[in-house]
């Protein structure tokens, strides 16, 4: 390429010298374990969802309302004044189809994932979810109006999987 | 190389610190310091401030790019923040370069630990051991602190016993620290009698986690005159860091080479010649005991650290006050944030703000980090008034 | 606000990028600092700060992965630190050094990048399942793949692109890759393949992204004075900038990354530029997925907000087009080994500004190069500007 710059490092390992033990690894496996303090906000957040409500943090300066929750605006920068409910309705932001999991192996049947902008007073707030009860895939468009379909009372636990999936309306 | 009155420490602020925290998450800590900080520096976050460092490792949040949950709870959301995988210190000489550099005349630093939501400690630690020759199945990751302790007071001279005197030191001075949980009233024979960890290493020799986040609030000269009226600056006189060999075969055990090293940078910038007379107090690592009287020898505080600690001299009345504050052992470790409490009580010192604890009129003093096993990689700042 | 010293660029290094290398993590970092001393012309002696970036320490299983790396990355007995920034790390890594320099504390500072992604088993991929919340994200059974097309989807449906379009940018690299002799993956292929290359989370398909990768890139900075002594046309580092976004993304409209508008100009500020379009001759934007590439020429003021799938049809974004984009095969056709990914990036343009890129050197004449990347949650963006005098 140039006077001083003639030749690239690094030695390639192929799949097959792996597998015949010609270059050697060193297994290991660890189990780490954590258990995460919720928070004051989040911790009401999940507990809502057990209820079967959706409920977000209003900033009076801004006037937003903050879903997730939290107790600090992160744009005046000031803490939140109170706790609002939120609609289960909502619009698709954007979605996609999935049909690799976790460790990027095909999955069975594809997943369907959106972020819902959840129906309140501020626009464009929400979070991650799963689209359900769609016919086809062709029928999910960005801006589609969606609902919360919520597990039995009685299987829920304080947690985002309280709610099933969304579906359309 | 910078010297002198360049950059300043602002604003200090720090969350409620203790052994465990539940019911508050590390984003809401972090925030409640966050909070005092800027009020204590009088600014506005949001208009005033144009860099943020955090200083933050992946396995301690237990978040993959851990970065990524920093900005909001600090006031930096769609401003310059970046992390340093160091302790707080580091972030604070990052921050001086900033100013220096022309980045920001005023910088944020934030270092917090939520140790209580890390359930696998131990495993945490032996995953920073190199992973073909360090980890050992099933012992204790703190193996290579009493490796280290052993070669050290084989090397220094000091004695077990001179160990014991740091925790009753530090534990006693806890007692005068509001913010300290591990406070005690212990003698030298139960620090000696308790468990042993990793021998000669005993369980009260051993910090104990803790949780809490420190925010750090740091300006350029003219900025710290501009906003003075509320806080005297603390400046920043001095600040280097250094790493040792990262292999333990290599690792010279019974020098602390990135202490020693550091420690002469900074005092060059400092301009100070003779640290014993020059130095008022110091807040030092002490993430086991004997690292304290390691650490004390490597800042040219005393030749014998061991007799400088037993007889006194290193007591709030002694000739270098160590750790007042309670240091590790009475406060506890924060793991990254450790070094930041360090500053945040050397500064409390400086402004004439430790209550109970306050020294009569200081003006100096060297704060000093170490990164824990199985690093040899350390930060000193001079800190004055 | 302090007047910084003028920083140069003096050497680059760069090792192959390979879905699995021999080499462990601190060799991989060795060989491309010891190939960037070599090309500056200088020895570890002469260094006297060292930076290195890497990305999360999943992917090796070692805890502080900085401290683990630092006899390879140079850093024996000196003052050392590891920044990180997602995947915005690479770029980040030279700005470190630079204000390292820029600041007086240093004279000569090493910036080095490193990722060896393949240790992690199953698959490189499942480090990121716990880059999400983990109190309300993670249990979805979250995947990196997924916020891309949930990006690339919102691009798509706010300015009506299609995936012909962003599929053009996969064509583009891979070719440009052709020619670069560490490239992982570099090939001819059409639209149509991208088009028909398997969906993995729609709307991205295979040939929409680039590979898990191993590699390592490394730079040398230095201060005016040092540099002059080894040539008198040194690469100045002109501009640097960085921004980040609220963590919380799905309260952001994900069709445009004002965090990198932010941080672009932060660096067009220090780098006395008005006009991006017109002064940057030749850029390095990143492209984990083609349509990166798009959405950040957006950000970075190269084009207005929905008009780079346009120039991109019309090719200007080519390397003999007016506005070369990822002339070295970018992340699709090189390899993406995150830190050196990003690093790989500086050490083009080091190259394109010093005449080095051999076939890849661009068409136009380069005074002024950009070098970009992206990380966090769609959230981070690093901006590193060189120029030649």
């Amino acid at each position: 390429m140039s006077e001083k710059v003639k030749f690239f490092p690094g030695r390639e390992i192929s799949s097959k010298a792996m597998e015949s033990g010609e270059v050697l690894t060193k297994y290991y496996s660890a189990d780490l374990n954590y258990s995460w303090s919720t928070g004051i906000a989040v911790t009401r957040f999940l507990q809502e969802l057990k209820q079967g409500k959706i409920i977000g943090r209003k900033c009076n300066k801004c006037d937003r309302v903050l879903v997730p929750p939290r107790i600090f605006c992160e744009d005046c920068f000031r803490t939140t004044d109170e706790w609002v409910y939120v609609k289960d309705t909502g619009v698709v932001n954007t979605y996609s189809i999935a049909h690799v999991g976790t460790d990027a192996s095909r999955l069975k049947e594809p997943m369907y994932i959106a972020v819902i902008n959840v129906d309140g007073p501020t626009k464009g707030m929400g979070f991650l979810h799963y689209l359900g009860e769609i016919k086809s895939e062709h029928e999910i468009k960005v801006g589609m109006k969606v609902q919360a379909v919520w597990k039995p009372e009685n299987e829920r636990t304080g947690s985002i999987l309280d709610i099933r999936y969304f579906k359309p309306i | 190389m910078p010297a002198g009155r360049e950059v300043a420490i602002v604003g200090i602020g720090a969350s409620k610190f203790d052994s465990v925290t539940s019911g508050i998450s590390y984003k809401e800590l972090m925030y409640e310091a966050a909070v005092h900080a800027y009020s204590d520096a009088g600014i506005d976050v949001r208009n005033d401030v144009g860099s943020f460092i955090c200083c933050a490792e992946d396995f301690w949040e237990g978040n993959s790019i851990s970065d990524e949950y920093m900005p909001d709870q600090i006031g930096a959301k769609l401003r310059p923040l970046f992390t340093v995988c160091g302790d707080g210190l580091l972030g604070l000489a990052h921050a001086y370069m900033h100013v220096l550099a022309g980045v920001s005349d005023l910088v944020v630093v934030e270092s917090h630990s939520k140790l209580s939501d890390v359930t696998s400690k131990d495993l945490v630690e032996d995953l920073g051991f190199d992973p073909h020759f360090g980890r050992i199945p099933g012992v204790e990751p703190k193996y290579l602190a009493g490796l280290e302790m052993r070669r050290y007071l084989e090397e220094s001279g000091n004695t077990h016993e001179d160990c014991a005197s740091v925790v009753v030191k530090n534990k006693r001075n806890a007692l005068r620290n509001p913010r300290a949980v591990y406070g005690d009233n212990l003698s030298n024979q139960d620090v000696l009698a308790s468990e042993e960890i990793a021998s000669p290493l005993t369980k009260r020799e051993i910090s104990s986690p803790a949780d809490g986040s420190v925010v750090v609030v740091v300006a350029s000269a003219a900025k710290a005159r501009r906003l003075s009226g509320k806080n005297k600056p603390v400046w920043v006189s001095g600040i280097s860091w250094f790493s040792d060999t990262p292999n333990v075969e290599e690792m010279d055990l019974g020098q602390a080479l990135y202490a020693s090293n550091s420690a002469r940078k900074a005092y060059e910038m400092a301009r100070i010649r003779k640290p014993l007379t020059q130095i008022d107090f110091a807040e030092i690592d002490d993430t086991y005991a004997y690292k304290e009287l390691q650490h004390i020898e490597a800042l040219g505080l005393a030749k014998r650290a061991g007799k400088f600690v037993s007889s006194g001299k290193a007591d709030p009345d002694g000739q270098i006050p160590i750790n007042v504050s309670g240091g590790s052992l009475g406060m506890g470790s924060f793991v990254e944030a450790s070094a930041l409490v360090r500053a945040y009580e050397s500064a409390l010192q400086l402004r004439g703000e430790a209550g109970k604890m306050q020294l009569h009129n200081p003006k100096r003093c060297v704060v000093q980090s170490w990164r824990g096993i199985p690093t040899q990689s350390g930060v000193t700042a001079v800190l004055s008034i | 606000m302090a007047t910084p010293r003028k920083v140069c660029v003096i050497g680059a290094g760069l090792t192959l990028f390979r879905r699995r290398m021999l080499e462990t993590g601190k060799e991989l970092s060795f060989e491309a600092v010891r190939m960037a001393l070599d090309s500056a012309g200088i020895e570890r002696k002469d260094v006297d700060t060292v930076v290195s970036g890497s990305a999360p320490d999943a992917f090796d299983g070692v805890h502080m992965k900085g401290e683990y790396l630092l006899d390879g990355s140079g850093a024996y007995r000196r003052p050392y630190s590891r920044v990180f920034v997602g995947g915005a790390t690479g770029v980040y890594t030279p700005e470190a050094a630079w204000w390292h320099v820029a600041s007086g504390m240093s004279e000569v500072c090493i910036a080095v990048a490193e990722e060896k992604m393949s240790p992690l088993q199953p698959h490189p991929a499942y480090a990121f399942w716990s880059i999400f919340d983990h109190d309300y994200e993670r249990q979805l059974g979250t995947t990196l793949l997924w916020i891309f097309a949930l990006e690339m989807r919102r691009y798509m449906a706010v300015h009506g692109i299609k995936e012909e379009e962003i599929a053009q940018v996969a064509v583009k690299n891979k070719k440009n890759a052709m020619d670069h002799p560490c490239a992982q993956l570099p090939a001819n292929i059409t639209v149509e393949d991208v088009m028909k290359s398997e969906p993995m989370v729609w709307p991205v398909k295979r040939l929409d992204v680039s590979p898990p990768s191993d590699g390592a890139a490394a730079v040398i900075l230095a201060s005016e004075a040092f540099a002059k002594k080894l040539t008198k046309e040194p690469v100045y580092v002109a501009g640097c900038g960085w921004n980040i976004d609220s963590t919380y993304w799905t309260d952001r409209d994900l069709y445009y990354p004002q965090y990198l508008e932010n941080a672009g100009k932060m660096a067009y500020k220090m780098a006395g530029i008005s006009n991006p379009r017109k002064e940057i001759d030749v850029a390095e934007v990143y492209d984990p997925f083609d349509y990166k590439e798009l959405h950040h020429m957006e950000g970075l003021q190269l084009a207005k907000k929905g008009e780079a799938p346009k120039l991109t049809t019309r090719g200007i974004t080519q390397r003999n087009g007016e506005l070369p984009i990822n002339p070295s095969g970018g992340l699709l056709g090189v390899g993406n080994p995150i830190a050196a990914a990003g690093m790989m990036k500086v050490c083009e343009i080091y190259f394109q500004l010093t005449g080095q890129a051999g076939k890849r050197q661009v068409k136009r004449e380069v005074h002024t190069g950009l070098a970009q990347a992206w990380g966090d949650l769609m959230q981070y963006s690093s901006v590193f500007i060189m120029r030649r005098r």
